[in-house]
Order: C-alpha cells, then sequence, then structure tokens
C-alpha cells in the first residue's frame, strides 16, 4: 500500500528540467543526499583507483614486462594507495553514515547540515586536486606529472630537491583539503549522535551501526588532525624553506613517518568499524535473532578505539626503534586482536541457531566473517618484530592489507549496497546478478589476494616496477593478476545491479527485509523530513516491538 | 507520503539531549588540541637541535605584558556571556569590545616580537629548526587569534545592526568557548617556548 502511494505521487509529478534537479544536488543540504553524493563520488574514485591497480598488476604478470615505465608504475601505486583511502573507502563510508545515522537514530538531518554540504564539497575539491595533478602536475619543470611518493610520502622523497614541479603539492592539498571535510563530518555525525536522538532512545538503545560510527568519528578527529598538521608542516617546508622533514638542516625524516602513522594506523579502524557496523546490523537480520552480547560488541568498539591509537609504530619496526618501543608496539599489537576476536566470536554466536536467509548482503558478511579472521591472523604475524624485520615491506604487508581493505572492509561495503539499496532507491536489486557478483569477486579476490602472499614470503619486495625470471616469483604473479579480471568482472556486473536496480528494479516497500531498525518504518525513499512525526523507542528493536505488540523486547532489556 | 509511526504517550515530554552547538564546539576543540599537540610535540622534539644560530636563548623574550592581556580576555568574554545570558546587552557590548581589545593588543605583540626577530635578528622560518618551529607554532596559535578576533568581530557587527539578542546568548557562549580554547593553548606555547625551549 505504502508503495502504491509512491508510485502514484512520482506519476503525478511533473519532470522538472534537468539543469533544475542538477542545481538541487549541487545546493543540497540533505543528509540523504549528501550520503548519495558521497557514495557516488566514492564509486567514480574506485573506478579510477581500479584502473591504477590493473596497470600495475598487468606490469608484473611477467618478469621483464615493459607495459609501463618505472616512473609510470611509481605514479600508479601512489595515485592507487591515496585514490583508495581517502576517495574511496572514506567517501563510502562516511555516505552510508550520512544517510542512515540521522534515520536510524530517528531524526530529521544531521546537526549541522550546511557543515555537511561544506564537508562534502571539501572531500570532492581534494578528489580534484588529486587528479588535476594529472594536467598540473609538471608544473613550469617539465617534470613528470601525479604525485610518485608513494602513498605515505616519506621524506626526504617529498623534499623539493626530489619532487620538482607541483605533482607532490596537488598531493598535500588533496589530503590537507578532504581532511578538513573529514573533520567537519566527524564533528557531524558525534553532534548528531549526541545531541539528535529520538526520544527514548538513550545510548544503551542505539543500534550498533549508530554505536560504531560514533567511535569511528571520534577517531577521525584524534587521527586526521595530525595529518593535517603534518600536511601544513609539509607545505611550509615546500614552499617557504622550512627544515621540519629536512636531514641536512637537522630535520627528522622519521618524525614524519610517525606522524603519518599516528593518523595511518588509527584510519585501519576508522574503516573497519563501519564495516563492523553494517555486519552488526544485516548478521542479525538475516539469521533472525537479535544481536548477541550488545553491550559486549559496544564495549569491544570502545576498546578497539582506544587501543588503535597507540599501535601506529609496527609499521616502523623495519625502521629500527629502541628495544623498548618495539616491545610496546608488538604487545599493544596483539592486544588489539582481543577485542575483535570478541566482535568475531558474537557474530558467529548471533548467526548460531538462528534461522539464516543468505541473500546476497548475507553472504558477503559471512565471506567478510571468515576472510578478516584471516587478515588479522596474519596481522598478527606482522605484529611480532622479529618476523617483520623479514617480511616488512614485501608483498606480504601487501597482501595482509589488502585483505583487511578488500576482504574486511569492502565486502562489508557491498553487503551494505544491497542491503540498504532498496530502502534509499525504493527498489529491489536483482538478486541473481547479485549473487552472480558475489561469487566472481570472492573468487578473483581469493586468487588475487591469497596467493600474494607466497611472493612476500619468498622475498618479493613491494613497489617494484619489474623482477628478475627465475626467482619463483612468477607463477604466483601470474595468479594473481588473472584474479584482477574476475574481480573487475564483478564490479562490472555490480554496476549493472545498481543501475538496473534504480530503473527497473520491482518495489521494496518499506521493509523488505523484516528488519527492526528505525530506517525501515518510512518510506522507500524516505521523503526529505525523514519522519512526518519523530517516533519514539522503548528497545534497540523498537519495529520488532511494533510488530509484536504481544512480545517486545522493551519487557526484557 | 505515508509512514507509520510510533509513539508512547508516557515518554518523550522529558526527552532533554545536549546541545548540539556545544557538542560541534567540543569536538571542534578536540580537532584543534590534535593539531597543536603535533606542532608542540615538533616543537619540544627539535629543541637543541638546531645546526647554526640564533637560538632561543640569545634571541627570545617572555612577552610577559601581551601574555596577561590574552589571559585576562578570557575574564571579560566570561563577564560578556554572563551579561548577554541576564539579558544585558550594553554590559555585554561593553565586555565583548574589551575583549577584542585584548585580543587585538595580544596580536600586535606577536607582529612586533616577529618584526624584531626578522629585521632585527635575522631569523626566518628557514634560518634554522628553531626558527622553522618558532614560526610555525607561535604562527599556527597567532592564526586562531585572528580567526577567533574575525568571529567576535562578525558578533560585534550582528550587535550594533541590532539584530543581538538575549536568546542568543547560548551561541556567543559557544564562541567564547573557541576563545577560552585559545587563550588556554597560549598557555601551552609559552610554557613550550619562552620556558622550557631556552
Amino acid at each position: 500500500m505504502m508503495a502504491g502511494n509512491t508510485v502514484a505521487l512520482s506519476d503525478i509529478t511533473p519532470v522538472r528540467p534537468l539543469t533544475v534537479r542538477l542545481h538541487e544536488w549541487v545546493t543540497t543540504v540533505d543528509h540523504k543526499r549528501l550520503g548519495i553524493l558521497y557514495i557516488l563520488f566514492g564509486l567514480v574514485f574506485l573506478a579510477l583507483g581500479g584502473i591504477e591497480a590493473t596497470i600495475m598488476r598487468l606490469q608484473l604478470i611477467r618478469a621483464h614486462n615493459d607495459l609501463v615505465s618505472p616512473q609510470v608504475f611509481n605514479r600508479m601505486f601512489t595515485m592507487h594507495g591515496t585514490t583508495m583511502i581517502f576517495f574511496v573507502a572514506m567517501p563510502l563510508v562516511f555516505g552510508f553514515a550520512n544517510y542512515l545515522v540521522p534515520l536510524m537514530i530517528g531524526a530529521r538531518d544531521m546537526a549541522f547540515p550546511r557543515l555537511n554540504a561544506f564537508s562534502f564539497w571539501m572531500t570532492a575539491l581534494g578528489g580534484l586536486f588529486l587528479y588535476f595533478s594529472f594536467l598540473g602536475g609538471d608544473g613550469l619543470y617539465g617534470a613528470g606529472s601525479a604525485p610518485d611518493v608513494g602513498w605515505f610520502a616519506y621524506a626526504p622523497l617529498t623534499a623539493k630537491t626530489f619532487s620538482v614541479g607541483h605533482s607532490t603539492d596537488y598531493w598535500i592539498l588533496a589530503l590537507l583539503s578532504s581532511g578538513i571535510g573529514s573533520i567537519g563530518t566527524a564533528i557531524n555525525l558525534i553532534a548528531t549522535i549526541v545531541s539528535m536522538r529520538c526520544p527514548g532512545m538513550t545510548l544503551g538503545k542505539m543500534p550498533l551501526l549508530v554505536w560504531l560510527n560514533l567511535v569511528m568519528a571520534s577517531l577521525v578527529i584524534l587521527a586526521v588532525s595530525p595529518l593535517t598538521a603534518a600536511q601544513i608542516m609539509l607545505l611550509i617546508d615546500r614552499y617557504l624553506g622550512a627544515h621540519f622533514f629536512d636531514t641536512q638542516a637537522g630535520g627528522s625524516a622519521v618524525i614524519w613517518m610517525h606522524f603519518f602513522w599516528i593518523f595511518g594506523h588509527p584510519e585501519v579502524y576508522v574503516l573497519v568499524l563501519p564495516a563492523f557496523a553494517f555486519a552488526s546490523e544485516i548478521i542479525p537480520v538475516f539469521s533472525r535473532k537479535a544481536i548477541f552480547g550488545y553491550s559486549v560488541m559496544v564495549l569491544a568498539s570502545i576498546a578497539i578505539g582506544f587501543i588503535g591509537m597507540s599501535v601506529w609504530a609496527h609499521h616502523m619496526f623495519t625502521v629500527g626503534m629502541s628495544a623498548g618501543a618495539n616491545t610496546f608496539f608488538v604487545l599493544s599489537t596483539m592486544a588489539i586482536a582481543v577485542p575483535t576476536g570478541i566482535k568475531i566470536f558474537n557474530w558467529l554466536a548471533t548467526m548460531w541457531g538462528g534461522r539464516i536467509l543468505f541473500a546476497t548482503p548475507m553472504m558477503f558478511c559471512v565471506a567478510f566473517l571468515f576472510q578478516f579472521l584471516i587478515a588479522g591472523l596474519t596481522g598478527v604475524t606482522l605484529a611480532v618484530a622479529p618476523l617483520d624485520w623479514q617480511l616488512g615491506n614485501s608483498y606480504y604487508v601487501v597482501a595482509h592489507f589488502h585483505y583487511v581493505i578488500v576482504g574486511g572492509i569492502l565486502f562489508c561495503i557491498f553487503a551494505a549496497f544491497y542491503y540498504w539499496l532498496p530502502k534509499a532507491s525504493g527498489r529491489m536489486y536483482n538478486e541473481a546478478l547479485g549473487k552472480l557478483h558475489f561469487w566472481l569477486f570472492f573468487i578473483g579476490f581469493h586468487l588475487t589476494f591469497d596467493f600474494m602472499h607466497v611472493p612476500g614470503i619468498l622475498g618479493m619486495p613491494r613497489r617494484i616496477y619489474t623482477y628478475e625470471p627465475g626467482r619463483g616469483w612468477d607463477i604466483w604473479n601470474l595468479i594473481v593478476t588473472i584474479g584482477v579480471a574476475f574481480q573487475a568482472a564483478g564490479i562490472l556486473v555490480f554496476a549493472v545491479n545498481l543501475i538496473w536496480t534504480c530503473w527497473r528494479g520491482k518495489l521494496a516497500g518499506n521493509d523488505p527485509w523484516d528488519a527492526w531498525t528505525l530506517e525501515w518504518l518510512t518510506s522507500s525513499p524516505p521523503p526529505a523530513y525523514n519522519y512526518a512525526v519523530i517516533p519514539e523507542v522503548r528497545s534497540r528493536r523498537p519495529l520488532w516491538d511494533l510488530k509484536h505488540p504481544e512480545d517486545p523486547d522493551w519487557r526484557y532489556e | 507520503m505515508s509512514t507509520l509511526a510510533i509513539s508512547y504517550p508516557e515518554r518523550g515530554a522529558d526527552w532533554r539531549l545536549p546541545s548540539r552547538g556545544r557538542v560541534g564546539m567540543y569536538c571542534l576543540i578536540a580537532a584543534e588540541a590534535a593539531i597543536f599537540t603535533i606542532f608542540v610535540v615538533a616543537y619540544l622534539f627539535y629543541v637543541g637541535k638546531s645546526i647554526d644560530g640564533p637560538l632561543p636563548k640569545d634571541v627570545l623574550h617572555a612577552p610577559i605584558f601581551y601574555t596577561v592581556c590574552l589571559l585576562s580576555s578570557s575574564l571579560t568574554v566570561h563577564l560578556a556571556v554572563r551579561r548577554a545570558k541576564s539579558g544585558e546587552m550594553g554590559a555585554f557590548a561593553r565586555w565583548w569590545l574589551a575583549t577584542m581589545l585584548l585580543g587585538g593588543t595580544f596580536l600586535f605583540g606577536t607582529a612586533r616580537e616577529w618584526a624584531h626577530l626578522i629585521l632585527d635578528e635575522g631569523l626566518t622560518v628557514s634560518t634554522n629548526l628553531f626558527g622553522t618551529t618558532y614560526y610555525s607554532l607561535v604562527g599556527l596559535h597567532a592564526f586562531h587569534v585572528t580567526v577567533g578576533l574575525l568571529a567576535l568581530l562578525a558578533v560585534t557587527a550582528f550587535y550594533f545592526a541590532g539584530d543581538l539578542r538575549p536568546e542568543h546568548a547560548e551561541r556567543v557562549e559557544i564562541l567564547a568557548m573557541y576563545w577560552h580554547f585559545v587563550d588556554a593553548v597560549w598557555v601551552v606555547v609559552f610554557t613550550v617556548v619562552y620556558v622550557i625551549g631556552v
């Protein structure tokens, strides 16, 4: 009945000119539209970053390949890393947070809608800066387009002497600008979650997605700000001739590493906590059970936030630190496996004895559970400093963090796409295409990243543009590159499914999954004001209470 | 459009949450504090590592008078907020202008110190590590004072346009939180630059 109304309304609304509709999108302060803008932005850059990855893999498909020059290869790995972290993962995560948090806490918008628009456009400006470097990076020097200093841009590569032209400057401006956007969104998310919850939604009754995004936003404030500070210092070095990272004048290259990784490692948790958030909403709904151990899940998330701030120098074991520092960072890094392990057991316990429905979102979540476990286990091996001296900066490390970011985070993001697409578009995705996407991507992921561990163990360093034959690396590199084809095919099916859904999908109705959180209360897609009447809640599953008045949750919580 | 509604009539009337402006400002202050922390760490890390002069002990003189000015502006802004809350807008404006005057004096002090260091002592941001870290940290703080003064100026403009009323007291108070933060940061910067660093 609700869906019928939606159609009738959109049928009688006259179609406005394209310019008017575009103007509405550009000037919008609606959290749902900004969320969608963030996500579309992330998807465009996912394609760009994917192309850069494919170029690298084609170059490495066999020994002594000469598809691209060493210079181009350096630009590709720099642009791939920077793009994927700052302009794919962050916008996707922020997009979902923007779209879902106000809906899930029963609010009409974020706390500061105009700050929200400002933050998005700062991020977009950052993306523009980064890719403008392909055109403007040469500067007047004819000195090579696009940054080639690696995504963590160690000194002294970034010094004026070693990076002439403007490519590094565009890299700095891109991160500075998107960093300001990230901090703005984080402030907005915290203020929204603290101050905009609907009546009855105490902290202990918030959906886990909201809790995890609260921890994520706090981490953004504590982690992205140091990166912003370090970028300001680098700008002062490059433009005013200062010596922060200039070893010739007594400056330190190692302090840049510290500043970067004080951002860089918490950033992993900034990205993975929202992935946990998606899993924590999707797994219960498709197991038809309430989440197991809600309060322990909340505490584990907060623990991850705290411990995550104190593990950064495990990226620097190979640099050579004191025995005391090594010991501290080995222990803190291992300690963070504990709350993460608690989470994995809680998700498993949620599934245990449930009536599991293997729709596409759930399949991505189940794959995430096992892949994230493996990613965590290889992480523990790398936390052992002596082993890290052997494996650091090898393809083993590359395989490990792609297992986290692709096998963990991206799989959950895909799950979130399929789970909330019916809400955002009002239409159901194609289940067959969804399953095809899953299997193609699953096979591609394992071909690429399982086998990538092996050349790393055999001593293949990262960031080399080619290698000698006969070191036992050839066959593994071939398999890794073949996996890319499967992943690309999966992404293509995903794109087709997205477009097909918005165009031809059958109407989803308010609550296609028979779910329990507030976003499923309103129509699909939700009206601009979200809720005509602000809802009130008495338990963590308000829609369960509504559907089962004879046995509501609030009797037990 | 059709949406379901859930409500429990016995609840909701006494539902109070913290002010979003206040929470937002606390978060901004946390982010700014993190940025300052990195600059302070860099300053402390590079104390005594300059390869050649001028060195802090030769050229730096603690700006006691200007520091007193900035710290007392915290008091005046607090008094201004109290007047705004009790609706005495005239008294509010006097304390508010006093705050701006004190903040402006502080900035003038920084400018004089920089002019002396650059013109008389030949210390610039590229001279040595001391110059690099000194101008960056003190400059970052002066930048925040400037932004604060511009925000105070905007409120003053609203006042003289007759658009500032007692119901805006909370917004004024949130801006004052930022000003207090900028003052508190100066205590840290002062200690690091003029006490530990020399």
